[in-house]
């Protein structure tokens, strides 16, 4: 305890000729020095919670690392070390190349892996092209459109955000087999799946900017002679750039990543997008190949985030605040 | 010119009645196509009593031509059959990797939002860091160390003991790759609620002579419950919905999980009913948590209105 002896019993008080109290020398303790118990010290450093969080955060990346390390492997083992080669990347072609006609790029490439990597960026792009304005738009009107219907509406787009994949694939998979047969298993339906997950996200994200920005801009502007499309067209869109450019950033990424839908969609083997690729190789034919597929992958969701987190802190320049923490709250 | 000024409003209104519910059309109709009639799909075949020439099921969109007897016997092999494994290993494998989550998370949330001070930044990038890396290369990382040459076997060798078959459907293993596969999906919703906690409640409990425990216990603990609650929903959904984890660390029937069970029938084309009857059994446990989260979005969403 650190009382100072103040109004201990017993002493006399004592004031100064201004009427402030001055207590007897012998009442002010000093505060104890020596062991204070931790639970007793609101300031004490964190150390249990530090090294808890510390030995999860190593815990979450260094598997991911020792990944990117085998696949650098200079043997066919996806598990035991035996020195650095980069043929796994490329041009592992010479005779008696321990990435013979298996690495992801160069001349005499395994083209399955160089199909699959060209497959998942077009439909990475191809997704954020027809989602992001789709999903934009309909942030704007589910927002400022108010009405029963609107209601409807809002309760459906919100349900594919808390849709398992499991149910939404299957259920797609069905659906296209039997009903949408013209479309067919194959590239169409995979886009068509990877919009239907992208849209109720970026309506999130959006949404969540437009409440922010609120109704008051686009009044002003009409108030002074706009239209209401060029309301929204010159004040309301400048001001959301920086919401969709993130959500873009995030459809890509979700698109390139995602397993579940793709892999009841895909259809065959021409198709194939990376992880579903992953998935089906990994029993079948492990090499340190994949782990290479998977690090260029990785590289290619990172460029994405940087990208996005970039623009953000432009945005966050003059507002204060952290850019990492507007990504961290816009995947809610 | 008071008249014409009436007119060209009134036209305007017209015009521009019709603007928010016009671009709200698109994304509307494309998951009423996308989304709902797939998923009305599910039941049209999990319903169905018909069968084409190669044995799958026609999917009966007449709600008056449902035949309940596919579903029915799911149902009773889900409780005294087949499918009982498969669902008693779904809850208690999501069960024990979300109380590990729980028990993990929390204090990570905890400690990077409301207690790191210097290097906040670097953690918060950390604890997202898994969020951004493909979810089957953070599998197959694990499968590579698990591996019989692997990494785990020359710890556990190294100390002496014998080489352990992780991948060969362990019960544990599968906990764990759940447990590795979704915890970022529950510590970054929770970090954002545990963020936004107003710093001066819990001075005032500490000024009020609370203690840390008690301060933890009767104050924070209280007011991070919905945040828990939202992060177990978010973690809980597609952990349930899980196949490709279970088959990548153990594909062994021994651990067989109801996600298994969905993708084999419902890809297979004879079991296509006895998938879709699964799936909309699994939608229907999972229905009391998609409640719960979409009347805590739409509620929120409403007060930000």
């Amino acid at each position: 305890m650190t009382t100072v002896g103040i109004d201990a019993p017993g002493a006399e008080k004592t004031w100064d000729d201004t009427g402030r109290y001055v207590p007897p020398p012998a009442a002010i303790k000093p505060p104890k020095k020596g062991f204070v118990p931790p639970w007793r010290n609101p300031w004490r450093r964190p150390y249990v919670l530090a090294t808890i969080t510390w030995l999860y955060i190593l815990w979450s990346l260094v598997p991911v690392l020792i990944a990117i390390q085998f696949s650098f492997n200079d043997s066919r083992s996806r598990s035991s070390w035996n020195g650095f080669t980069t043929e796994w990347y490329c041009c592992g072609t010479e005779e008696g190349s321990i990435a013979e006609g298996t690495s992801v790029f160069g001349a005499g490439a395994n083209d399955a892996l160089l199909t699959a990597l060209q497959n998942s960026l077009t439909l990475g792009v191809v997704t954020t092209l027809i989602a992001v304005p789709i999903g934009t738009a309909l942030a704007l009107g589910l927002t400022r459109w108010r009405s029963r219907t609107s209601n409807v509406a809002n309760a459906v787009s919100l349900f594919p955000l808390v849709t398992p994949e499991l149910v939404l694939g299957s259920a797609l998979y069905l659906v296209i087999t039997t009903l949408y047969t013209q479309i067919g298993l194959g590239r169409n339906a995979l886009i068509l799946g990877h919009v239907t997950f992208s849209i109720s996200f970026i309506l999130v994200i959006v949404r969540g900017r437009l409440v922010s920005i609120g109704s008051e801009f686009e009044t002003a502007a009409q108030d002074l002679g706009a239209t209401r499309i060029q309301a929204i067209r010159t004040v309301l869109l400048p001001m959301l750039i920086p919401a969709i450019f993130a959500s873009a950033m995030i459809t890509f990424a979700a698109s390139l990543d995602d397993f579940v839908v793709s892999n009841f969609l895909f259809g065959d083997a021409s198709q194939i997008t990376v992880p579903v690729l992953l998935y089906s190789a990994v029993k079948a034919a492990p090499s340190p190949a994949l782990n290479a597929l998977a690090t260029i992958l990785l590289m290619g969701t990172l460029t994405a985030l940087l990208l996005t987190y970039l623009v953000l802190r432009l945005r966050r320049r003059g507002e204060g605040g952290s850019a990492l923490d507007d990504l961290a709250g816009v995947e809610m | 010119m008071a008249v014409t000024e009436a007119t060209a409003g009134g036209r305007k209104d017209a015009a521009t009645r019709f603007l928010w519910p016009s671009l709200a059309v698109p994304g509307t109709a494309w998951l009423l196509v996308l989304f709902v009639v797939p998923f009305y799909g599910i039941m049209a075949v999990a319903f169905s009593s018909q069968l084409n020439i190669l044995g799958q099921p026609i999917p009966a969109w007449n709600p008056l031509n449902w035949d309940f007897t596919v579903m029915g016997q799911v149902i009773d092999q889900s409780i005294n059959g087949t499918y009982r494994s498969a669902w008693e290993h779904t809850f208690i494998y999501t069960g024990i990797a979300m109380s590990v989550c729980v028990l993990v998370g929390y204090p990570v949330a905890y400690y990077v939002a409301r207690l790191a001070r210097g290097n906040r930044g670097l953690l918060l990038a950390l604890i997202l860091a898994p969020w951004w890396i493909n979810y089957l290369t953070r599998m197959l990382a694990w499968v590579g160390i698990l591996g019989d040459e692997g990494y785990a076997n020359d710890i556990v060798g190294f100390f002496g003991f014998a080489k352990v078959d992780w991948l060969g459907g362990q019960w544990y293993v599968v906990v764990l790759a759940l447990v590795y596969g979704y915890l970022p999906f529950f510590i970054v919703p929770l970090y954002a609620y545990l963020d936004r906690i107003d710093q001066r409640l819990i001075e005032a409990s500490r000024d009020l002579g609370a203690n840390t425990f008690r301060t933890f216990f009767r104050v924070t603990l209280p007011l991070s419950r919905i945040g828990v609650i939202t992060a177990l929903v978010l973690t809980a959904l597609p952990m349930f919905g899980d196949y490709y984890t279970n088959t990548l660390v153990s594909n062994s029937p021994t651990t067989v999980m109801v996600g298994n069970s969905i993708e084999e029938s419902i890809q297979s084309g004879f079991s296509r009913g006895q998938g879709a009857s699964l799936v909309l059994l699994l939608s229907a446990v999972l229905l009391i948590f998609m409640a719960y989260y979409l009347i805590l979005t739409v509620r929120a969403s409403r007060e930000a209105r």
